[in-house]
């Protein structure tokens, strides 16, 4: 089922070679970034032993962060890139903040501005449709919503630049 | 109170009539050049708003190669500048700025104009927002220094003689186009755009130091205001506690006019503050004995140029010797600003950034699979790594598991900044006085060496935790280092002070007399100016 899936999703979406699954496509990748592939269940992306990184960027994590982000990594380079963030930012933890409240806004001690509830502005629909590329009289038009990016035989490879 | 916003929106540039001696000094080419002199020439009739955009569109054309500019909507400027002259002729004129050219970052959202800022995500449509506050909207320009798909701005100090001479000086043989010089960024466009003369002032934006360090780079004044001062509506976000509207001109006085007419609040921008605010002129400051200089001793770090520390010292000695009281102070936190910013930027632009997703606007991807894959496939393509990166990095930090220890850290570490600042003006200072950057400009090739995020946390170190504070920082040229380049130092004001700061700058920038850059382009048009007494002779090239 999931390869009928993504051999049709692969003609739509014009590409040329075939889907393979996506376990397979980490793992070749991984031998081709001459990483060692990771343990079963594990992705070719785990962060290797760094000095300046934190080894806590799992395969989980990665999944997860770009689930979130809507944004892929693309690269070993990015990941390290993240792991060299996060030792950085670790470094605020050498900073007594006991009894420190956050701080949100440096206008905090001003009252926020509020309008009066008043429509004084709006009717640019037609305007607003232009900025887009698709859309169908007054609606903005968006693929199926309710397929998770997340399941992997529909997750596009990393894209190498 | 009735916004005086309007008066920016026409633009000019100006040569001019006010008649000089063909041989005239630096100092009349200079003052010729700024805007308020221009203001005054324009209000006499001495020159149109049309000659001043013409001029400027033929300076911008000459100046290409500097790659400062992604769009320059000509019709657009010379219809204003039509409208402008009529003004004028009737005796109306909207203010001081009128028929002034002005140009605009690329991330101000602009009715008619496309706004790219410099990425795939926007690039491609004409954006036609309602009309936005920001209606400055002749010149587009590119913003960054090595960012963004147009491709790197180049330093206009990069061609001036006053850099050459020195390269040969030392360098016999060399290439005259191969090791240019960066600007600094991000509003390294709109730096490059005053210091080549091609407008009387930017709009750049301010959310790390991106005008302030550009502007030390190419020399001019880059003015970021106090959070609250000056209206955000328009401005595409970046990190909304800290984002500023930066102004970039070649004098103290044209920033503070500026200033004048953008600042105010503005019931499209919630976090403007509603005090009332009047355009100023800044006196013309004698005598300095009353005013308490600050230098924050945590900012001489081993990684400063002796080049820019000299000099740093060499203003502070300065003020001290004309009565001033110069002080040490310490910024107990400095150390950690960079690390928080790093967090709240990330963590915002990771926010900030979900809104590209091309269903509503901007770039979009062919693919139709779902909407997730097609969000993720527009944004791979839109985004570069740069900004991959930082929304990654933000999205870790504000994970459930990671919220606390980092996020809110980091806020809190950040009232421990603020509060540094708060104690350090609470105990009589007036305005601290720092560098602006660690070195002069360097050369392309030597900055792309270093990764963005390493590049930032080394070139923003002076002036970011300023943003986190949202204080009013200014950024004025004080001399050319040893190689001929600009070397600007930084001005600290307490908050909403941002007229006592821009009256202590104008003071200094009277007593360093910067020389003015000399391009070999604009020496045949300043020339040709004073030789020629109808600008309309002037050929437009």
């Amino acid at each position: 089922m999931s390869s009928l899936l993504s051999a049709s999703r692969g003609l739509r979406t014009g590409e040329a070679a075939l889907r393979r699954p996506r376990r397979s496509e980490m793992w070749a990748r991984a031998a081709h970034l001459g990483l060692r592939a990771a343990a079963r269940g594990r992705r070719g992306f785990t962060s290797k032993a760094d000095p300046q990184g934190s080894g806590r960027v799992t395969g989980e994590l990665i999944q997860h962060l770009e689930r979130l982000s809507l944004v892929d990594f693309g690269s070993q380079e990015a990941v390290a890139r993240l792991e060299k963030a996060i030792a950085f930012a670790d470094r605020l933890r050498a900073v007594n903040t006991d009894g420190v409240e956050p701080m949100e806004s440096v206008l905090e001690d001003r009252c926020l501005y509020l309008r009066s509830d008043n429509v004084v502005e709006g009717s640019c629909a037609e305007e607003l449709l232009q900025n887009s590329h698709r859309v169908v009289e007054e609606y903005f038009v968006a693929p199926p919503g309710n397929i998770s990016w997340s399941k992997l035989d529909e997750k596009q490879p990393f894209s190498h630049r | 109170m009735v916004k005086q916003w309007k008066q920016c929106q026409t633009l000019f540039f100006g040569g001019s009539k006010i008649t000089a001696d063909a041989d005239c000094s630096h100092e009349i080419k200079r003052r010729l050049l700024l805007g308020r002199k221009v203001s005054v020439a324009l209000k006499q009739g001495r020159v149109t708003p049309t000659e001043l955009c013409q001029r400027c569109l033929s300076l911008i054309k000459k100046t290409k190669f500097l790659n400062a500019y992604i769009t320059v909507s000509e019709e657009v400027a010379l219809k204003q500048a039509e409208e402008s002259e009529k003004r004028y002729k009737k005796g109306h004129s909207l203010g001081d700025l009128d028929g002034i050219p002005v140009a605009v970052k690329d991330n101000f959202s602009t009715s008619g104009i496309e706004t790219t800022c410099a990425s795939n995500m926007l690039k491609g449509d004409h954006i036609k927002r309602v009309l936005l506050r920001y209606l400055a909207s002749l010149l587009r320009l590119r913003s960054g220094s090595t960012d963004g798909i147009f491709g790197p701005v180049k330093n206009p100090w990069s061609y001036s003689k006053q850099y050459r001479e020195k390269r040969k000086q030392n360098f016999h043989s060399e290439n005259e186009d191969s090791n240019w010089l960066i600007t600094g960024g991000s509003s390294g466009g709109s730096a490059a755009a005053v210091s080549a003369f091609t407008c009387f002032a930017a709009l750049g934006s301010d959310t790390g130091g991106s005008t302030r360090n550009p502007a030390a780079h190419c020399g001019v004044v880059g003015l970021k205001p106090s959070y609250g001062l000056v209206s955000r509506h328009g401005l595409i976000p970046l990190v909304n506690s800290m984002d500023v509207p930066g102004i970039l001109t070649r004098c103290v006085d044209d920033a503070a006019t500026v200033l004048g007419i953008l600042a105010g609040h503005d019931p499209k921008d919630s976090t403007t503050i509603q005090d009332p605010v009047k355009p100023f002129t800044l006196p013309s400051l004698t005598d300095v004995s009353k005013l308490c200089i600050g230098i924050p001793k945590e900012y001489l770090t081993p990684e400063l140029s002796s080049e820019v520390q000299s000099l740093w010292s060499k203003a502070a000695n300065l003020f001290e010797s004309e009565g001033a009281k110069v002080i040490e102070v310490s910024l107990p936190h400095t150390s950690y600003s960079i690390v928080c910013y790093h967090v709240l930027c990330t963590s915002e632009v990771a926010s900030n950034m979900a809104r590209f997703d091309g269903l509503e606007y901007g770039h979009r991807c062919d693919s139709d699979v779902s909407t997730e894959a097609m969000y993720a496939a527009t944004r791979r393509e839109g985004f570069n790594d740069v900004v991959r990166g930082r929304i990654l990095s933000g999205n870790f930090f504000l994970l459930k598991e990671n919220y606390e220890n980092y996020f809110v850290k980091a806020q809190k570490v950040r009232r421990l900044i603020a509060n540094d600042f708060v104690n350090v003006f609470n105990s009589g200072v007036d305005v601290l006085l720092t560098p602006t950057t660690l070195s002069e400009a360097v050369p392309y090739a030597e900055f792309i060496k270093e990764d963005n995020r390493t590049r930032s946390a080394q070139d923003d170190i002076f002036t970011q935790a300023v943003n986190m504070a949202g204080l009013p920082a200014v950024s004025v040229p004080m001399a050319l280092s040893s190689q001929g380049l600009p070397v600007g130092l930084q001005f600290i004001g307490r908050a909403f002070c941002d007229q006592q700061l821009l009256t202590v700058a104008k003071w200094f920038e009277k007593q360093v007399q910067f020389p003015v850059i000399q391009l070999q382009e604009l020496m045949d048009d300043c020339s040709s100016v004073f030789e020629n007494e109808k600008l309309a002779s002037v050929s437009v090239k």
